[in-house]
């Protein structure tokens, strides 16, 4: 059997393909700020906090990554309205993304602050600062600068996990595949060109994260952020 | 509407829960020994073959699965394979699998001190009898540790290939939910069993890692 790819009929979607990338973009820009911010406090909680919120962190860190993002989705989306807790689809999208990055960037972000020398927070003691000022002006920016090449691979993946949020009908890029394959019976060449897609913003979405890096954390670190 | 108890509902998650696993087991052992060989030739002396599992590994990488999965599983029937949400989910996971284990295991033999390359061709071995004897040994210790690690990543990939229509445990879950209308009790029973078989791996990896540090 000898087939062709034809890509002519996708040609009047290109509009809808771009919808579905801003809208992948966007979600990832919300929930990546959402989740380093859950993943700072959680990997504060788990290294100085009272033994309730470290076994509360942990027990968080080790449900998200130990489940499949897509069941997660599920939960959220379909599970908590039934004990009364109503969700729309873009906002169960962007709770369940900035949860699992949370879960994964504590790990990452304690690996970090493990990195810092001892020295560091000892100098901030002598300079009369507080645990919770030697925390935030100290040691998460260090931690941070360590471990952000971590942290924007795993982002990444969090983006290109998001792809079945399609599944609750949430119109991002891979949904704009799904509409497009149904419109035009070319299944193969709209998920061809949806893959290619986000090949693109996957390599893009690292090289801003990395030239952000090197701003933020210019000269924190010796040699800098790569 | 059909009554089912929680009992009911836990036994036909964990009956499906056995494709999970098989379907981990051969995404795992096969993509494994795809990533060999692939290994083989991204660490290897040939150029252009390196620079092709390279890219084969930045495709894999920088796409979604659940892409890749509806490629593979309209795109082998193209080539006149008549292909069931089986086989399409255990030929893409296979290939998911073995970039990524390729990358990771790519990472341990650069972490082979390089004398021991040069040792070695100084012995007058061949590229194969210097991958068997001296550095894929080697590797292995290394690469036993985020292995195992990764194995936790194969489990949670399987729940994609519901959406194909592989009857496995998520699918299973979403039928459930559609005849007892409790998508909170379903769902969370479905994540419970994924953590029960993911959690002791990510313990044995935490493990070995600490071993592996101890012994260094």
């Amino acid at each position: 059997m000898h087939y062709v790819l034809d890509f002519a009929d996708l040609r009047q979607y290109f509009a809808l393909f771009v919808r579905g990338a801003a809208l992948t973009i966007a979600l990832t820009a919300v929930s990546t700020v959402i989740g380093v911010a859950i993943g700072a406090l959680c990997a504060a909680a788990r290294e100085e906090g009272s033994n309730a919120l470290r076994f509360f962190a942990g027990l968080y860190v080790e449900l998200f990554r130990n489940t499949p993002f897509i069941v997660q989705l599920f939960f959220i989306f379909f599970g908590l309205p039934s004990v009364g807790v109503h969700i729309d689809e873009t906002s169960a999208a962007i709770i369940a993304m900035s949860l699992n990055l949370g879960a994964y960037a504590t790990e990452i972000i304690r690996a970090g602050m493990r990195a810092v020398p001892r020295g560091l927070s000892e100098a901030g003691l002598s300079l009369a600062m507080t645990r919770g000022q030697i925390l935030r002006h100290v040691i998460l920016p260090q931690a941070f600068a360590k471990v952000f090449p971590a942290l924007a691979s795993q982002i990444v993946i969090v983006m290109l996990g998001s792809a079945v949020v399609s599944q609750i009908s949430v119109p991002d890029l891979s949904y704009a595949a799904n509409f497009v394959q149904s419109r035009t019976f070319r299944a193969f060449e709209s998920y061809l060109i949806v893959t290619a897609l986000y090949l693109v913003l996957a390599i893009a979405l690292r090289r801003v994260l990395m030239r952000a890096a090197r701003r933020l954390f210019r000269g924190m670190v010796k040699g800098g952020a790569r | 509407m059909i009554e089912f108890s929680i009992a009911d509902m836990l036994r036909g998650l964990i009956l499906a829960g056995r494709w999970t696993l098989a379907l981990s087991a051969i995404a795992f052992v096969c993509g494994g020994l795809v990533a060999l060989l692939l290994l083989v030739i991204r660490v290897g002396r040939v150029q252009w073959a390196a620079r092709a599992v390279a890219l084969y590994i930045e495709v894999f990488q920088g796409t979604p699965l659940l892409m890749q999965l509806f490629l593979v599983f309209f795109g082998l029937p193209l080539l006149g394979l008549e292909v069931s949400p089986w086989v399409a989910a255990a030929v893409c996971l296979t290939l998911y699998t073995s970039a990524y284990l390729t990358e990771i295991w790519r990472g341990c033999v650069d972490a082979i001190p390089h004398g021991q390359w040069e040792a070695s061709s100084s012995l007058a071995m061949r590229y194969g009898e210097q991958l068997r004897h001296v550095i894929l040994p080697q590797a292995l210790r290394i690469a036993i540790a985020p292995t195992v690690g990764f194995s936790v990543q194969v489990v949670k990939s399987t729940a994609l290939a519901s959406i194909i229509g592989f009857n496995e445990l998520t699918k299973t879950g979403t039928m459930l939910t559609n005849a007892t209308f409790q998508p909170f009790t379903v769902y969370g029973l479905v994540a419970l069993l994924y953590f029960a078989a993911c959690y002791p791996l990510s313990l044995w990896a935490r493990h070995l890692e600490r071993k592996l540090h101890a012994a260094n």
